[in-house]
């Protein structure tokens, strides 16, 4: 079934649907130009906007489902952006509003976490006009209904995600780290600005709409080069490969923004745009939705390995996280079949990651800000709120079944295996991994005797902090199944997206789905036994080849400093050394060359009189000559 | 017949250009270019003469007008370089150069 | 018949000789405050009364100056001039507030620097509202003068070698447009100057070229176009700030106006000839002077890098002869008048803090001073086109206008948007993040005056870039009209290849 048609709307609370961005955008704004005077209250009125946008998003959302299913694309105009080029207005569709509640959902109950979180930062009020200037841009990215519009949201989040990774500038890894994931993100926009551009030569319009219904019939190459170009966009945004050395090195940034930008909602945008542009840029089988599949299990094996050998815990979620999001996108590759399911793990994997992050800042908030598993282990017993919520988020992850990600996992690995049943048990065996460091990462933290350095005290958080963690676990126990169990939620984002003929019914025990249980459940034993049950040395033993090699990222950073940076390095001395010696060398010499002649030529400026006299003779002689010469001819 | 003449002049601005050339007395230089006015007032008196009308001789006489008005500002150049340097050869007035 | 342009012109003339004879230096300052705060409303009045689709020029004032030789004194705008003369008056009267205390240590006494300015804002506004190509020609190189002083009498340590090398460099790509000014007046044999006498008078496509390099090589001289740019940086970096700010923000922009005004309508054969050599220099120049401005340790020059880099932009913009790209490019020379105007300042409030314009000499400053580091941010982020700003909407539109046209240097061109955000974001690095220097430590931060520098200008960045409408509005059907002639002959020569072909 193809997407249903967009209708325009106006009236209702979905008329003003522009308030969901305008009220935290207003709340950053208020904070970042209030200064100092705000510090008092800044952290409530960014938890306010948000809370506020988040209300307003339920009742769009209830307005939206009052529609008959075929009529729930709504585009809603709100000005002439750039006259000539395009409007700018909101699409709300099942699809954009799942995000927005996604968004405003847990970014709310993130704002409520870092009340506690970082109660005793200074410059807390920076941070939460961070926070709301991130969820502004955020929601403008999934309501624009237009490309250029998204991509004002797209690097409005990368804006956000840059000021909040550096956000404690003063340690320079944080600024380099924030600094390097805007610029691998630009590498990204690079591929998604050349897209749009494409996009308006071919259809003349960049709007969703516009480009849907457009009778421009443009050429196999330009569809397939557009959708390569939009993948080269998603690979930037979400950190697949070979863009994804950013997100290891953004855990720099306080724990909440982990949670919120780089576990729960900015990275997963890429599937966002895959989806959005899934009917018109990546149909079943092209060439740009094979790449986008290869592109998601290449990554959801390589986060994963990496995720076996990180002992930094945030760093270890952060490999996980690229992995799932490498399932999403193998989904979204896949095509209608696979977008609900796609959009379905994001949201779960949205509350269960968070859960995690914030977990993990739980435990660091209780740890002096250690984030070396090795000098974890044993908390259980200390932090039982945080422990129980990370267990069900963890449980989740893995798939155990009944849990959220078991539903939606499952989803993904079984309409992978219809697709092309090698990407399908390569999934199976990401499972399997997932398996294993999602236990190590448990097994080390809160399992086992206790390696704590001489000064940590750990102890449970303050309610404020925990209370979002209870709520996020809940979502990870039953949201799952909830969406997928009677398709639930493919009918639903349907006239958004498309969905399949035959809707998939839902096989508890195919083989793929006991295949994945057998070798998560074999992860989870040997996770038990190398750190579970076995003593866990708080220094790193060296380790194989294997383990180095996931220790470095895959040598992801090594591979571009060599190809990039450093050739990159040494053209810009080149450059700059051309630069001065070579154009403005010539400059230079140029002048020099003219004052030089005239310097040697003034000599004949002797000052004697008679040789003055003599060089008059001589013109004088040449003069009269010429003219007898040319008088005669 | 007017060759002779015409020759004449030829030859004394000649002489006169030469002593211009050569000479470093500015005195002698000075006389040297009256020479070679005089040489040009001849010519033109010539050519006056022998095409019948007068534009020479009026030149002529503008060609003295000049000669004297330049007589009177050369010599006084010439005497207060000789009251400043003690000497009237053009080549000791070589200041103004490169 | 209006007196508008001729007001706008005279009134910084008559304040300019008002101030210098002022004695009291305070006040001198206050009036040159109030002279340019009076321009800019007296051109506000002026623009609110343009009428978009109205008549192409519009205000227009002709009085004969060289009867003999056809000469006018002749004043008009239409939507790209009466932008252009905006972004001067708004930046005069900030550069002026900025400057209070910039000129003290002058070689010539700071009133006399406040009177410069003045001339230099009656110059800017009549180079872009002459209608008359010799009138335009007597401002292009008479704007040269305030300048040289401004550099050579208040400049860094290298001044007078800058302040020459800006002089004799201009003068020299003035001179050819002189020649071709005077070539184009005696062929086209119309007894006038006027630019809309000129206009479609020289047919040959051989003289149309002579005459289009004597014009182009000037503005390339001028916006500077690589390889002509190195008198820049040197400028750039020795001028003081406030001098700075107009140099790159306006005067250069006379440059890729004078493209986008003379050698397109006045030639558009040559312009469609050469096309494929401004494409190419525009686009080395995008990524060149990207890559140069990464390695530069010298803030000012840093900045004067990345103009060139944005030059490349507007001159892609107005080459690509579409409408999207040359209203792109038409744009791009206002916002960045702003946006690196805003940089110049913020650097220029910096190095008056340490006394160093090396980016080395600096680290931490966001500790000590955070709202000078977020204003050096947002004009930063400005600077590489950041969406919601507004140079991200010039920039857009000048790629995809240039994608309609020349894919393949459009693509070149994007890749300067990921070179932009290595060289802001190392700067700011350098100079914002990290621990904070011994040296500035005791650094303050903004004043109340400076801060009343920056709010204007940060205001107008971010407005620019959510509702870009009303400028675009006035541009477009300016525009339009300018790229008409080389889109005639584009079409006409792919007719006759068309017919060839039969």
């Amino acid at each position: 079934m193809e997407p249903a048609k967009i209708i325009e709307h106006s009236g209702g609370v979905i008329g003003v649907s522009w308030l969901l961005i305008a009220l935290p955008l207003l709340g950053a704004a208020f904070l970042l130009l209030g200064g100092r005077k705000t510090d008092k209250f800044g952290h409530l009125l960014g938890v306010a906007t948000a809370v506020a946008s988040f209300v307003v998003g339920v009742l769009v959302f209830l307005q939206l489902l009052g529609f008959d299913p075929a009529e729930r694309r709504r585009a809603v105009p709100l000005y002439d952006f750039i006259p000539g080029l395009t409007k700018m207005g909101l699409l709300v569709d099942p699809l954009s509003i799942s995000f927005v509640l996604l968004i405003t959902g847990v970014g709310s109950l993130i704002h409520i976490y870092s009340i506690g979180y970082m109660a005793h930062d200074p410059n807390r009020r920076r941070f939460f006009a961070y926070l709301n200037l991130f969820v502004a841009a955020m929601l403008l990215l999934v309501l624009a209904d237009n490309y250029i519009g998204l991509y004002v949201g797209w690097e409005g989040v990368g804006l956000a995600s840059y000021l909040l990774i550096g956000f404690w500038q003063h340690k320079p890894s944080a600024a380099t780290a924030a600094k390097k994931a805007f610029i691998v993100n630009r590498v990204g926009d690079f591929g998604l600005a050349i897209a749009i551009f494409t996009i308006f030569t071919a259809f003349n319009t960049v709007s969703f709409a516009g480009v849907m219904e457009s009778g421009a019939d443009p050429s196999q190459g330009t569809l397939t080069a557009i959708g390569l170009l939009l993948l080269l966009g998603a690979c930037g945004k979400s950190a697949q490969l070979p863009l994804q050395s950013w997100l290891l090195d953004a855990m720099e940034g306080p724990t909440p923004v982990s949670a919120l930008i780089h576990a729960a909602t900015m990275v997963t945008a890429g599937v966002y745009l895959v989806t959005r542009s899934g009917a018109m840029f990546f149909p079943e089988g092209s060439t740009a939705a094979i790449a986008v599949t290869i592109v998601g299990v290449a990554t959801l094996l390589a986060g994963a390995i990496i995720g076996t050998a990180k002992d930094d815990i945030k760093k270890a979620l952060a490999g996980s996280t690229m992995s799932q999001i490498g399932y999403m996108m193998l989904a979204a590759g896949i095509g209608p079949a696979g977008y609900a399911f796609a959009i379905a793990h994001l949201i779960t994997h949205g509350f269960f990651k968070a859960d995690m992050f914030l977990g993990a800042g739980s435990v660091m908030h209780g740890m002096n800000d250690e984030v070396d598993m090795r000098k974890y282990g044993g908390l259980r017993k200390v932090m039982p709120i945080t422990f129980a919520t990370f267990l069900v988020g963890y449980l989740a992850i893995i798939g155990f079944p009944l849990l959220s990600g078991y539903f939606t996992k499952d989803g993904i690995i079984e309409s992978a295996m219809e697709y092309s049943s090698t990407l399908g048990w390569l999934a199976v065996l990401g499972a399997g991994i997932t398996g294993f460091y999602m236990s190590r990462l448990v097994f080390m933290t809160f399992f086992g005797k206790k390696r704590w350095e001489a000064d940590a005290h750990p102890h449970e958080s303050p309610a404020v902090m925990t209370w979002p963690l209870i709520i996020l676990s809940v979502g990870s126990i039953f949201l799952g199944g909830f969406l997928i169990v009677g398709n639930r939620f493919m009918t639903f984002l349907g006239p958004a997206v498309g969905q399949p003929e035959h809707l998939p019914s839902f096989h508890p025990f195919s083989v793929p789905g006991l295949v994945t249980l057998a070798l998560v459940a074999a992860g989870a034993a040997l996770a038990w036994f190398k750190y579970g049950a076995a003593e866990v040395p708080v220094t790193a033993p060296r380790g194989s080849f294997l383990t180095t090699f996931a220790r470095r990222d895959l040598y992801g950073d090594a591979l571009n400093e060599a190809l990039f940076m450093r050739p990159g390095q040494w053209l810009t001395r080149l450059a700059v050394f051309f630069d001065n010696r070579g154009i403005d060398g010539l400059v230079n010499g140029i002048a020099a060359g003219i004052g030089g002649t005239s310097g040697r030529l003034r000599r004949v400026q002797t000052g004697f009189v008679r040789s003055y006299a003599l060089s008059i003779f001589i013109g004088a002689a040449i003069l009269v000559g010429a003219w007898f010469v040319v008088g005669n001819l | 017949m007017t060759t002779h003449y015409l020759v004449l002049s030829a030859l004394l601005f000649v002489i006169g250009g030469v002593g211009v050339l050569v000479r470093r007395n500015a005195i002698v230089v000075f006389m040297c270019v009256e020479l070679m006015l005089n040489a040009c007032n001849l010519a033109f008196v010539t050519f006056a003469r022998q095409n019948g009308n007068l534009d020479g001789q009026v030149i002529a006489f503008f060609v003295m007008i000049v000669a004297a008005a330049e007589v009177v500002i050369g010599l006084a150049i010439i005497v207060t370089i000789f009251r400043t340097r003690r000497s009237a050869s053009v080549d000791d007035v070589n200041l103004l150069k490169y | 018949m209006h007196y508008w342009l001729s007001t706008l012109i005279g009134v910084p003339v008559v304040g300019a000789i008002g101030v210098a004879a002022v004695k009291n230096e305070l006040r001198a300052k206050q009036a040159t405050l109030g002279i340019s705060l009076l321009v800019l409303a007296l051109a506000v009045a002026m623009a609110v009364q343009f009428s978009p689709n109205g008549d192409k020029f519009q205000f227009t004032e002709t009085y004969d100056w060289v009867p003999s030789f056809g000469v006018h004194f002749g004043l008009g705008v239409d939507g790209i001039a009466l932008v252009l003369i905006l972004l001067s008056v708004v930046l005069v009267p900030i550069v002026v507030l900025a400057s209070w205390h910039e000129a003290e240590g002058g070689k010539r006494s700071a009133r006399t620097y406040f009177a410069l300015l003045l001339v230099l804002e009656a110059m800017m506004i009549g180079v872009f509202a002459a209608t008359d190509v010799f009138l335009f020609y007597v401002f292009f190189e008479a704007m040269l003068i305030p300048m040289y002083f401004m550099i050579g009498s208040y400049g860094g340590a290298q001044r007078s070698y800058a302040a020459v090398k800006f002089l004799l460099y201009s003068l020299f790509g003035g001179l050819l447009m002189l020649v071709a000014v005077i070539a184009l007046y005696t062929i086209a044999d119309k007894g006038s100057f006027m630019f809309s006498d000129l206009v479609g008078s020289i047919q040959d496509a051989g003289t149309q070229k002579w005459l289009f390099l004597g014009f182009f090589i000037a503005f390339a001289i001028k916006a500077p176009l690589w390889p002509f740019h190195t008198w820049l940086p040197d400028a750039a970096a020795q001028a003081p700030a406030g001098a700075a700010v107009l140099l790159v923000g306006v005067l250069d922009k006379v440059g890729t106006y004078g493209m986008l005004r003379f050698c397109l309508e006045l030639f558009p054969a040559a312009a469609d000839y050469f096309t494929p050599l401004v494409l190419v220099l525009s686009v080395v120049g995008i990524v060149y002077g990207a890559i140069v401005a990464i390695g530069q340790t010298d803030m000012k020059r840093l900045i004067a890098y990345t103009s060139i880099s944005h030059f490349g932009f507007i001159t892609l913009g107005v080459f690509a002869i579409t409408v999207n790209g040359a209203s792109g490019a038409t744009l791009y020379m206002v916002n960045h008048g702003f946006s690196t105007g805003a940089l110049f300042l913020i650097a220029g409030f910096l190095i008056h803090r340490r006394g160093s314009q090396y980016i080395s000499d600096y680290g931490g400053v966001q500790k000590v001073a955070p709202i000078l580091a977020g204003t050096f941010l947002v004009a930063g982020l400005s600077g590489l086109a950041l969406p919601g700003l507004n140079s991200f909407v010039s920039e857009f539109m000048v790629l995809i206008g240039s994608y309609e046209t020349q894919p393949v240097y459009a693509i070149i061109a994007t890749s300067g948007v990921v070179l932009a955000a290595i060289y802001i974001l190392w700067m700011y690095q350098r100079t914002m993040n990290g621990p904070t220097a011994d040296s500035v430590r005791e650094m303050k931060d903004l004043n109340g005056r400076e801060k009343w520098v920056l709010a204007p200008l940060i205001a107008v960045i971010i407005a620019l870039g959510f509702f870009p409408k009303p400028l675009l509005d006035v541009i477009n059907p300016a525009v339009k009209d300018s790229i008409s002639q080389v889109q005639h002959v584009q079409e006409a020569s792919k007719a006759s290849v068309a017919q060839e072909g039969q």
